[in-house]
């Protein structure tokens, strides 16, 4: 790979690809599967739940038993429709549900029941935040319902593959992108925005780990404005870092075989977690004629507008909204608000923590130091030892004068591990700021006192050394003075 | 013969009710007539101790004064039903060692109702055929003119062949492109398939999902009211079953037919069907308009499209309904050294020759480049089917047409696909449509075989067809037996 | 749908049946390319009706599709789901190794 490198001339931007024959850039579009948090599966009265014994969530339906029939989920289809709703799309009222056919272990009716020509919801479309503020908008083709496969295990017996159906039959909404996407970092971030989306909207819990959210990903290479060239499809990924490396890693392939004069062959291909690269997939090799149909043991999902317009109704304040109104609200920046907004949990916490107070300065103490303490710890946020209001009390004991910026760090450092109030800590320690103007000044005088040299230089011209004397006192004070008292004494006095 | 064998469902339950004979007594009889006419291969399964354990049961209930609607009569049920415990082969290869673990809708309610498991009973493999030569463990015989070996037809052949043989009071079955009519019709006895809706297909082995319906196989018209009236019921285990409540079948008995219009479809009466059946055809006319029906001719102009219609969806649904015989979780396997070569393995092996060549074209009309020109016209042209009824049945209330172009053929006669699908030319267009039919027999052909009649309904108008069939059958006065029946 | 379109050759018949999993001996090809055929001219003849405004008809139910509440009613079955396996091992349907 060595006549391709993504990080040999500093002009390249993400997505870029210099080649000896010149410059390339990546075409990449998404397909995700996000499972629905619904209880039961989407055709059966089986438990959707994760992580159950071998073929115990698994009813005769999932396992296709000869006559067995699907019955649709009530719950999943509005979550289709809101999380539609959520991503400025088309909701279609008639919709049909097709079978996908292919023989694989782990699909025991030897079909999956997915929408194809007339999916629940059409086109619609997202914004995502690129660095600088700048912002750009990735459109959506579709999201369709369909059945979640099973899981086949290799690894247990050296000729033997092992079924577990228990997730055959899960509900999964598949978000189609457009091919707007044009590099790994746009993807990352088109993938967290879809993930912040659907947990606003409670359809998917959107644990990646899990394998509640998984991305296929679609990737090309063209020449700069030229057609989108061949592609292939990188299947089940289910991390961003694994998206990231294997676009990379799969364009930068592809570069490579066209500058030698090859041609792509369209394929899929599985991401190789240990090598960062990707590679065809056998099993999928000749399952390309899928023989969609509809599928005659259901009719056509048919709905109202009024029922479209009560789950509208119900949405809740989704990001790029709420974000606006974070602005406006509370003064703080566009960026701080898009910080905050990712999760619903952190704009939760903050609002509780900035309500009646100086908005700005608890989004940064959230942002940095909260933020910062947490990931330290290895904690989220739901488990974090302060609270939204002792945060907010800290706040106002910093606006209030009662201590300083630099004193409150301590607190906060005292109550991520004591879990105490910061008021308490303040009175245990007496932590006060000391605004107290004859108590300042005879900390004062005593700094002069024992600086008779540097007042004389100071006096004879070097104002530089203002800022020494600042710190002494603040020193001498073990840094409860208050320093725009400080300030104003210490101008008066050194005369 | 047993005296009891002569009684039929109807006859039957009063009897059993007014403690005429038991259902001990009376399920006995019928495991003997199971025994005496085994020879005719109608039976896969039969399961004495239970049908005996059944009958005591039904016997407890009517001294207790609780009887239900089928107390003590004891069926057979076609093979392709799932029934709890008892293997269910859809008699196919690749099902010899399925036990469910599960009844089916239809079957639970008849035991419910009180009916008494006789066993299992043969069909085309999968329900695809219509001589019942394709199942798995041999042809079924028709017990008309026994020595001359004529198939009972199919796919419901051991239903029909069992009933006609008096070694079961009545038998489910299931139809799709006429499975339960023609059947009927080959073997002197009546056969309604229902409403496409009107009975769940909820554990039935599934054929062509658009098109599958069960209903009853019975010696007589009030029979297979009673029958029906089981079976039949919304079931929300199926998609698409109807939420409809059916009215009482029984009360439908005696209606007459009195101002009712009954369409002829001109294109019914075509070059090859037979003269007898044209005969007996006009016959049944005459008795209608006697019987005050007013004869109405219409036209149904897409008939000769049916069967090309049929041979396009049936297969497709079918490749894709029979895909889940892959040896994984339930069935015969055949191993191989990956899981591809085990699957082609296990359903080459597994699969008999219609069920592969049916699956063959399935899979090609369904294929990429394909679709269009045969599924999706196919599609279209089952709208204009659809359509053209949707047009008589505004002018008339019932259709009257000859069950079949030909009476029983004799086995191993059709070598030739065609020609054994061109068999279901007069049942295939009301299955397109979802539309009712009931075939019932009206007299014999020259050689001494049964002519069966169909009448088709508006969807969901089974009362009309059971008072306007009854009508025929009155005429008719269809009181012969087969020759091959228990003695 | 011309005639040309449905000329099944050995080919064919081998794509489809490695499509439907199916193996079909060698000695019964010759006769099932003869079968699938004279099936597929037959079914040809819709070619002849005029279809050109005409929905496709999937279903004949005259009903909506019902949706069914989100309850767990199911399930918890895995001796039910495996007692028809031709192989299982602790709990896991069994099938030869499949290389991805
Ligand atoms: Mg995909
Ligand atoms: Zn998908």
């Amino acid at each position: 790979m060595n006549q391709v490198s993504s990080n040999n001339s500093k002009k390249l931007k993400p997505g870029q690809i210099q080649g000896d024959t010149g410059l390339w850039e990546m075409v990449i579009g998404l397909e995700i599967h996000a499972q629905i948090s619904s209880k039961s599966k989407l055709f059966s009265g089986a438990s959707a739940t994760f992580g159950a014994g071998a073929n115990t969530n698994v009813s005769l339906v999932d396992a296709a038993m000869p006559g067995m029939l699907p019955v649709i989920n009530q719950y999943c289809v509005e979550q289709a429709v809101k999380t539609g709703l959520a991503l400025n799309a088309q909701i279609n009222n008639y919709s049909v549900f097709d079978r996908k056919n292919y023989f694989y272990a782990d699909l025991p009716q030897g079909y999956q029941i997915s929408q194809f020509t007339k999916p629940i919801v059409g086109e619609g479309e997202i914004i995502i935040d690129l660095d600088e503020g700048k912002q750009t908008t990735i459109g959506i083709e579709r999201l369709h319902l369909e059945q979640d496969a099973g899981k086949s295990l290799h690894d247990q017996h050296p000729t033997k593959t092992y079924i577990d159906l228990n997730r055959t039959g899960v509900a999964l909404m598949e978000i189609v992108s457009k091919p707007d996407i044009r590099s790994p970092q746009e993807a990352g971030l088109f993938v967290k925005k879809i993930r912040s989306i659907l947990r606003y909207v409670g359809s998917c819990d959107g644990n990646m780990e899990e394998g509640s959210l998984r991305a296929d990903c679609n990737v090309s290479v063209r020449r700069a404005g030229e057609e989108f060239g061949t592609r292939c499809e990188i299947k089940n990924l289910n991390s961003i870092r694994f998206i990231n490396q294997a676009i990379q890693s799969e364009a930068e392939r592809q570069v490579e075989i066209l500058e030698s004069g090859g041609s792509i062959n369209q394929e899929t291909r599985l991401f190789d977690t240990s090598t960062g690269e990707t590679r065809s997939m056998r099993s999928k090799e000749d399952a390309h004629d899928y023989r969609y149909f509809p599928d005659p043991d259901l009719l056509p999902l048919e709905f109202e507008d009024s029922w479209v317009k009560g789950l509208k109704e119900s949405l809740p304040e989704l990001p790029d909204t709420l974000r606006e109104r974070l602005v406006l609200d509370y003064g703080i920046t566009p960026y701080d608000a898009a910080v905050l907004v990712e999760e619903k949990d952190y704009v939760k916490f903050y609002e509780k923590a900035a309500l009646g107070r100086d908005g700005k300065l608890t989004a940064n103490w959230m942002i940095s130091e909260l933020f910062g303490a947490l990931k330290k710890e290895n904690l989220s946020l739901l488990n974090s030892p302060v609270s939204p209001e002792s945060l907010g009390e800290l706040i106002t004991l910093i606006t209030d004068g009662v201590i300083s910026g630099k004193i409150a760090k301590d607190i906060f450092a005292e109550m991520m591990i004591s879990k105490k109030k910061p008021i308490e800590i303040v009175k245990d320690k007496g932590l006060e700021q000391v605004s107290d103007d004859n108590e300042i000044l005879k900390l004062i005088e005593s700094v002069i006192a024992d600086n008779q040299d540097k007042v004389k230089q100071y006096l004879s011209g070097k104002d530089k050394l203002f800022g020494f004397f600042v710190g002494q006192v603040m020193k001498v004070s073990q840094g409860k003075a208050n320093p725009g008292i400080v300030n104003k004494l210490l101008k008066e006095n050194l005369k | 013969m047993s005296d009891l064998l002569k009684f039929n469902l109807l006859q039957a339950e009063k009897a059993i009710k007014n403690k005429e004979f038991t259902s001990v007594e009376l399920t006995n009889a019928y495991i003997k007539a199971i025994d005496d006419t085994y020879s005719l291969g109608a039976y896969l399964e039969t399961v004495k101790e239970k049908s005996l354990d059944m009958a005591l049961k039904s016997d407890k209930n009517i001294a207790d004064g609780v009887a239900r609607p089928l107390e003590g009569l004891p069926i057979g049920v076609k093979d392709m039903f799932c029934t709890k415990g008892i293997k269910t082969t859809a008699s196919s290869k690749i099902l010899d060692n399925f036990y469910p673990t599960y009844e089916s809708t239809v079957t639970q309610k008849l035991w419910d109702d009180g009916a008494v498991m006789l066993g299992k009973l043969s069909c085309d493999e999968f329900a695809m055929g219509s001589s019942n030569e394709t199942a798995a463990k041999g042809n079924v015989k028709n017990p008309w003119l026994l020595d001359k070996q004529v198939s009972p037809g199919g796919s419901s052949g051991g239903s029909a062949s069992a009933v006609a043989s008096r070694s079961a009071l009545a038998a489910t079955g299931t139809d799709t492109g006429g499975s339960i009519r023609q059947p009927a019709a080959f073997c002197g006895i009546t056969g309604l398939k229902p409403t496409y809706g009107r009975c769940s297909r909820w554990g039935i082995v599934a054929f062509s999902s658009s098109l599958d319906q069960a209903g009853p196989l019975t010696r007589t018209v009030g029979d297979s009211a009673l029958m029906l009236n089981s079976m039949a019921g919304y079931d929300k285990k199926d998609s698409t079953s109807a939420d409809l409540k059916m009215p009482d079948l029984i009360d439908c008995l005696d209606k007459g037919v009195k101002g009712k219009k009954i369409g002829i479809p001109k294109e019914y009466t075509q070059d090859g069907i037979s003269n007898d059946i044209i005969k007996f055809f006009e016959t049944s006319i005459n008795w209608l308009k006697d019987a005050g029906a007013e004869i109405v001719p219409v036209s149904l102009p897409h008939t000769k499209y049916a069967l090309p219609v049929y041979y396009i969806i049936a297969p497709a649904e079918a490749s894709s309904n029979l895909a889940r015989y892959d040896g994984v979780r339930f069935g015969v396997r055949k191993e191989g050294q990956s899981l591809d070569e085990m699957y082609e393995l296990t359903r080459g092996n597994g699969f008999g020759e219609e069920v592969k060549r049916r699956i063959m074209i399935g899979t090609y009309v369904l294929s990429s480049g394909y679709y269009d020109a045969y599924y999706l016209k196919a599609q279209k042209v089952r709208r204009l089917i659809k359509q053209d009824f949707d047009n008589v049945f505004e002018k008339v209330d019932f259709l009257l047409t000859p069950s079949t172009p030909t009476t029983a053929f004799s086995l191993g006669e059709k070598q030739d696909p065609l020609t054994m699908y061109l068999n279901d030319i007069f049942t295939v267009p009301a299955s397109l449509a979802g539309l009712p039919g009931i075939s019932l027999p009206v007299g014999l052909d020259k050689s001494g075989l049964p002519i069966g009649m169909q009448l088709i309904a508006r969807a969901f108008d089974e009362p009309g067809l059971i008072s306007t069939a009854q009508v025929i059958e009155n005429y008719a006065e269809f009181n012969f037996i087969a020759d091959g029946a228990a003695k | 749908m011309s005639n040309k379109k449905s000329i099944v050759d050995i080919q064919t018949v081998n794509k489809i049946a490695r499509l439907a999993r199916l193996n079909i001996p060698e000695n019964d090809k010759d006769n099932l390319i003869i079968d699938l055929n004279n099936i597929l001219e037959f079914v040809a003849q819709l070619e002849e009706v005029e279809t050109s405004n005409i929905e496709p008809l999937a279903s004949v139910t005259g009903h909506k599709l019902p949706l069914r509440i989100d309850e767990v009613t199911d399930g918890n079955i895995e001796d039910l789901v495996l007692q028809n396996a031709p192989e299982k091992s602790s709990g896991f349907f069994v099938v030869p190794k499949v290389i991805e």
